[in-house]
């Protein structure tokens, strides 16, 4: 009877020793991985990082200025064309389709393209925009990152949007307004917190991006404003300078590695104040 | 009176182009999906008239012969990520264990995030960490222990260098383990709490609650979690590509080089010049672009039961 005893509680220790063993083994990688990409990546940070163009292969000195403007303008380009999309496509989907069979359509693919390879994406966008017009772009880079944004972007759009109480809409269509003027005067106002945070998540991500970078906006050793020619950005810059031989590019991987993590960490983790204070 | 018609009017084709544009919008995404599927299989066409379906169980690559076949990708993709699954299932489920009925709940927020942030550490980061660091402590701290007394199975004899199948694999495990935890504690959320306070009442403990209560009750949201996990490391490119070592054979040895599909593409498409090698990449393309269609379809069919469906049922 009480070995019975014995073994039920045994197993139970065991069971809740192993899970918070789990719980511990996710969060010493996490805490492993940000010391070293911080450690590694500090001694890569100065001035001449943020302003200099790379080196010559193989010089030491140098840094990833135009890496850095190139990730900005093509995330922004992407921005630019995969946020609008997104929010008025989430905005058919619960302003206008709630009950529609074309809105479950779109919500499922839009969930599998979620979570789609983006390498694929961007053998996509090569097909479609590279090899047509005969080379590498920034802007190919920027649709590539626009389509892997747009689908995060309608989700959250349509979830933050469907959080606004139906009498708030009834409200103010009962004043006589128009469906698409309590759209956007009323149920965006009322979002707009929400939304806001998604297309912050969605940014971080897509800055971080690399396979669909790599046969779109490839790569470039100069500064580029010119979107039909290649550019450089930081993630590609690390995946070369870390793949290379010398070890002055591994300090610049690591350097690279550092801005971009904190970029996303940062964003991601304000995001998470910024619901928090919302729903308090 | 006019005045009132007037806006009546104004309102009307307000709302008519509003709709439209949102639905056009809304659409796109099906246009989208059709596109990209119509557009990997033409640029294909070339590699999948040649080669036909052998190309799928061919293990040739010789891009100057002109010869290929996707066997060594596909087998890779899938061998790495069965690694990855089997790693990350107990230690997610552990954790959403944790999250959801054993952690304080000022404990619950931290952890959470903690374990979300994971999450978002772009590929390349894993790629790069796993490359200069773990590889490293691998070849000198972890595989040759494997080698020496795991050694008699064909699975870990070869030599501990560091990068291969299971170092691909143990990274992909990592990146996964928060998209599996999540899924699964937001489904254990959903058991209703009087199921598990009738275990309780009975005199069970909180293993034989979550044992015989909590996971027969969420088995199939659990079960699609780990599928969208699945679904999520097939498709993983960044941090396979550093660490797989990239060889085209096969081999039953988890330790040696391996390749998979996007590992493949990353390294060698910008060097693909002749018409039939990029044709080939991109059919390699096209295959991981339907096994994940597929998984994450079925992982998607296995979670909505568990979802709020907004009162429509």
């Amino acid at each position: 009877m009480s070995l019975h005893y014995t073994r039920r509680k045994a197993a139970n220790l065991i069971a809740q020793g192993a899970s918070v063993a789990s719980a511990l083994f996710g969060i010493i990688f996490l805490f492993w991985i940000l010391k070293d990409v911080l450690t590694l990546g500090l001694p890569a940070v100065n001035a001449s990082f943020f302003m200099e163009l790379p080196a010559p292969a193989g010089v030491d000195g140098g840094g990833l200025a135009n890496a850095i403007l190139g990730t900005l303008m093509i995330t922004v380009i992407a921005t630019v064309i995969g946020v609008p999309s997104g929010i008025l496509a989430g905005t058919y989907l619960s302003e206008y389709g709630r009950k529609s069979r074309v809105a479950d359509v779109v919500r499922f693919l839009s969930d599998i393209l979620v979570s789609a390879p983006s390498i694929v994406i961007g053998v996509f966008v090569y097909a479609l925009m590279v090899k047509p017009f005969g080379g590498f772009s920034a802007i190919a880079g920027s649709v590539a990152l626009a389509i892997i944004m747009l689908p995060v972007v309608i989700r959250t759009a349509e979830e933050m949007l469907k959080l606004v109480p139906d009498a708030t809409r009834e409200a103010a269509l009962a004043l006589g307004a128009p469906h698409w003027k309590v759209t956007v005067q009323v149920v965006y106002r009322g979002a707009i917190r929400g939304i806001t945070t998604g297309v912050m998540l969605a940014v971080a991500r897509v800055s971080g991006e690399t396979a669909p970078l790599l046969f779109t906006s490839f790569n470039n050793s100069f500064w580029n404003f010119n979107l039909t020619e290649p550019t450089s950005t930081l993630t590609v810059t690390i995946f070369n300078y870390a793949m290379g031989p010398y070890e002055d590019w591994h300090t610049k991987a690591w350097g690279a590695a550092l801005l971009i993590t904190a970029m996303v960490l940062v964003v991601t983790i304000s995001a998470r104040f910024f619901v928090r204070g919302k729903a308090n | 009176m006019k005045n009132v018609i007037d806006r009546h009017k104004a309102d009307k084709l307000g709302d008519s182009l509003f709709k439209g544009v949102s639905f056009f919008f809304a659409v796109s995404v099906i246009a989208l999906m059709i596109l990209i599927f119509a557009v990997l299989v033409k640029e294909s066409w070339l590699s999948l008239k040649a080669f036909g379906f052998g190309f799928v169980y061919s293990s040739a690559w010789d891009p100057v012969a002109g010869d290929f076949g996707a066997l060594p990708a596909i087998y890779g993709t899938i061998v790495s990520s069965i690694i990855a699954i089997v790693i990350a299932v107990p230690v997610s489920f552990g954790i959403a264990i944790f999250l959801t009925e054993m952690a304080p709940a000022w404990l619950r927020g931290p952890i959470g995030t903690a374990i979300e942030l994971l999450a978002s550490i772009p590929s390349i980061i894993y790629g790069m960490w796993g490359l200069f660091i773990l590889a490293p402590i691998l070849s000198e701290y972890v595989e040759p222990p494997l080698v020496e007394y795991l050694g008699f199975l064909p699975l870990f004899s070869g030599a501990p260098l560091g990068i291969g199948m299971l170092p691909a694999g143990f990274i992909l495990a990592i990146m996964i383990i928060p998209f599996i935890s999540s899924v699964t504690r937001d489904v254990i959320r959903m058991v209703p709490s009087i199921l598990k306070e009738s275990g309780y009442g009975v005199g069970a403990t909180k293993w034989e609650v979550i044992w015989k209560i909590v996971i027969p009750f969420a088995k199939s949201g659990i079960i699609g979690a780990v599928i969208l996990g699945l679904g999520r490391a097939l498709g993983e490119t960044m941090a396979v590509t550093f660490l797989i070592g990239n060889s085209h054979d096969i081999s039953m040895n988890l330790l040696d080089p391996a390749t998979s599909i996007s590992a493949t593409l990353a390294n060698e498409f910008t060097e693909a010049v002749e018409d039939i090698y990029l044709s080939s990449l991109v059919e390699l393309g096209l295959i991981l672009f339907v096994i994940t269609f597929v998984v994450l379809a079925l992982a998607k069919l296995l979670i909505a039961r568990f979802s709020y469906d907004g009162g429509r049922r």
